[in-house]
């Protein structure tokens, strides 16, 4: 994973609560491989039945072009647990999600993919798509934890071990192996008391 | 201190905190299919790591198969290989596999409980959003995404953010055609599909210790369509009946130790709850939704909502792209709709008592004509407990395709779909957008809400049936 540097751009914004990874990431493309999830991802917004591009979407408005911002609305992400839709947004160049709430199995695989999930006040979040339509840039400062849209300053929560994860590049598989010892003294203990647990010997 | 079921079961598998809240939980079931599992494998291949602990780990293929009698795999080519690179890993990693026409075979969520693999207490993920199902055990149960099956399967152990919790009691009792599906799709209506987000949910209340466990495992099955974190009932002699004998459940001293240990796990009498709510069971109608999230839902003698009645421009933008998908008219009476497929399936409701509730609407009546009418047990066991029962013949009787289990029409991503602009009403747990095909219109009801609509080929009141609960 690349580390996650602050970064400036345009946003595009999404006002549309419960946008569900089936809506992000259809199965059918999931099913037909990488390529095929991000060429066609947010399909049913994008697209009109007859394959053309919808010009009335956001996602297609050339003032948005080059956008690594996505807005969205409450509960972006819900739904299915397909990291498709983590894959799809990162594939589409997004490296941020501003929304008032999110989806939690999105929320979570978003961190594991270098693309961090940004919690603002709906009201905030509405100020910020405001400033971003038309293609004014956003400010994404993971470091300092601050949102700038104009303005606009909001500063928003990251737990210490996802930011450090974000800012070097790194899943959280190195940080759970490096407590295999804690686990292991923990299986121990875990064994006496609870043993129908563990389905072989120790 | 006072403790809630979630404190003991969350406290009792932290092995350390990290800060913020963060918390390295140890994980002691995991549950593989074909969907995620695949990628997952070949990730933790990739990386030259192998299983902790494969014997945790169990796997078999449901999303992807298909569910055509006489079938040999999943339909096409792709899903064809999905179902090899399983095997293949499954075969080289140790991992115990329920293969296609094993007897064991089945939905994720409906084979853990059957199999005794799921047990009060214990922490389950699976890389499906539905493993909350499971909380319905007592146990901890989530779903999670594809790096972190990869890092279960590497490490038995995952980061996870502590939620806050929140209990929602069901008072009163149940009426007539009234079942857990309906509860909880009331609930979402209610309190929207992010009503329960960042909290652990436990359902309380006479309503929800009265039900049997499929009914426990329906409602739970949908606190991920309620933005839950967790869904959780408490585990009771109800449970403990149900998992006893179960294969991998402990057996003699061992399931006595169990016993006591699985009795301390309810919340106590004042433990504290960062949210409560409290809802009257005995006003709850059979549900029915008529939008394009589970929250679009309305009692089956209720109308289609207006968009000019919305609460502001958002809420009424949204009502109108539901309705422009769902083909509907504001204000129309929602009973009535006519459908062209039904389906009795998924992890939400595909176990024997769905099933059983479903043939006695269905009984000596027939299908309405146009209506594909599909009954996809949830698993082997519960087929062979169906056939038993002579349930087979009531659905074929009656006009029914009575299939070989899987996920199906749920997600359809085995093929089996429902046609664009076409409207099936559906006991699965997502009416989203292209969820059942492009373009395809679901309505979620319970299974007897299911059952009365495909023979009146419209959605249709069970009540009028003089359906059971």
């Amino acid at each position: 994973m690349t580390p996650f540097e602050s970064f400036a751009s345009k946003a595009v914004p999404l006002p549309i609560d419960n946008v569900d990874t089936d809506v992000i990431t259809p199965i059918g493309r999931v099913l037909e491989g990488a390529e095929a999830l991000v060429r066609y991802a947010f399909e049913s917004l994008r697209f009109a039945p007859d394959g053309s591009l919808r010009r009335d979407c956001p996602f297609n408005d050339p003032a948005y072009a080059g956008a690594r911002i996505l807005i969205g609305g409450e509960n972006f992400g819900c739904g299915s647990s397909r990291e498709t839709a983590v894959w799809a947004l990162a594939g589409m160049g997004f490296s941020a999600v501003i929304a008032p709430s999110f989806g939690g199995i999105f929320f979570s695989n978003c961190f594991k993919n270098g693309v961090l999930p940004i919690v603002l006040a709906a009201e905030d979040v509405a100020a910020v798509a405001r400033h971003a339509a038309g293609g004014s840039e956003i400010l994404v400062d993971l470091g300092r934890q601050r949102v700038s849209a104009g303005a606009l300053e909001r500063s928003f929560e990251v737990p210490a071990l996802r930011k450090e994860a974000l800012l070097d590049g790194l899943d959280d598989l190195g940080l759970i192996l490096k407590r295999q010892e804690a686990l292991a003294a923990f299986e121990t203990r875990d064994r006496l008391e609870r043993p129908w647990v563990y389905l072989s010997p120790a | 201190m006072a403790a809630s079921l979630f404190d003991k079961l969350w406290e009792g598998h932290v092995v350390d905190h990290l800060g913020d809240g963060m918390d390295l939980i140890r994980i002691d079931r995991h549950l593989i299919h074909d969907l995620s599992g695949p990628a997952s494998l070949k990730m933790l291949s990739e990386r030259g790591l192998s299983p902790r602990a494969p014997e945790l780990t169990f796997a078999t293929p449901d999303h992807r198969v298909s569910t055509e009698p006489g079938r040999t795999g999943g339909g096409s080519p792709a899903n064809d290989k999905a179902l090899a690179v399983l095997r293949r890993y499954c075969d080289r990693y140790g991992i115990q596999l329920f293969d296609l026409n094993d007897a064991e075979q089945g939905i994720v969520h409906v084979v853990g409980p059957e199999l005794g693999l799921t047990l009060p207490g214990l922490s389950l993920v699976c890389g499906d959003s539905h493993t909350c199902t499971h909380g319905a055990f007592g146990a901890l149960a989530w779903g999670i995404g594809n790096t972190e099956v990869t890092q279960v399967l590497a490490a038995q152990a995952l980061i996870v953010e502590r939620p806050g919790s929140m209990r929602v009691s069901f008072e009163g009792e149940l009426g007539p055609s009234v079942s857990a599906k309906d509860l909880i799709l009331h609930l979402i209506g209610r309190e929207g599909a992010a009503g329960g987000a960042r909290h652990a949910v436990e359902f309380a209340g006479e309503a929800v210790t009265g039900l049997s466990m499929e009914e426990r495992m329906a409602l739970c099955n949908l606190a991920v369509e309620f933005g839950a974190s967790f869904g959780l009932i408490a585990p009771d002699e109800t449970a403990f009946a149900f998992l006893e004998g179960r294969r991998f459940a402990p057996k003699g001293e061992l399931w006595e130790a169990a016993l006591q240990s699985w009795r301390r796990l309810p919340s106590d009498p004042d433990a504290r709850f960062d949210a409560e709510i409290r809802i009257d069971a005995s006003t709850v109608a059979p549900q029915v939704t008529w939008g394009v999230s589970p929250e679009d839902v309305v009692a089956i003698d209720g109308r289609v909502p207006d968009p000019a009645a919305a609460e502001g421009e958002k809420q009424a933008e949204a009502r109108r792209h539901a309705l422009d998908y769902m083909g509907l008219e504001p204000g129309a009476p929602i009973e009535g709709t006519p459908i062209q497929h039904a389906f009795i399936g998924s992890c939400a409701n595909a176990r024997f008592g769905d099933l059983a509730a479903a043939a006695e609407v269905v009984r000596g009546r027939k299908v309405a004509d146009g209506v594909r009418a599909w009954v996809v047990p949830g698993s082997q066991a519960v087929k062979r407990a169906a056939e038993a029962a002579g349930l087979d013949q009531v659905f074929r009787a009656a006009g029914f395709s009575w299939r070989e289990p899987g996920c199906s029409m749920c997600l359809a991503a085995n093929g089996e779909t429902v046609p664009s602009g076409e409207r099936a009403v559906s006991t699965s747990n997502r009416n989203f957008v292209g969820r059942q095909g492009p373009g395809a219109r679901t309505h979620l009801a319970s299974p007897v809400t299911a059952a009365a609509s495909a023979i009146a080929g419209r959605l249709t009141d069970p009540r009028r049936l003089g359906a059971g609960g």
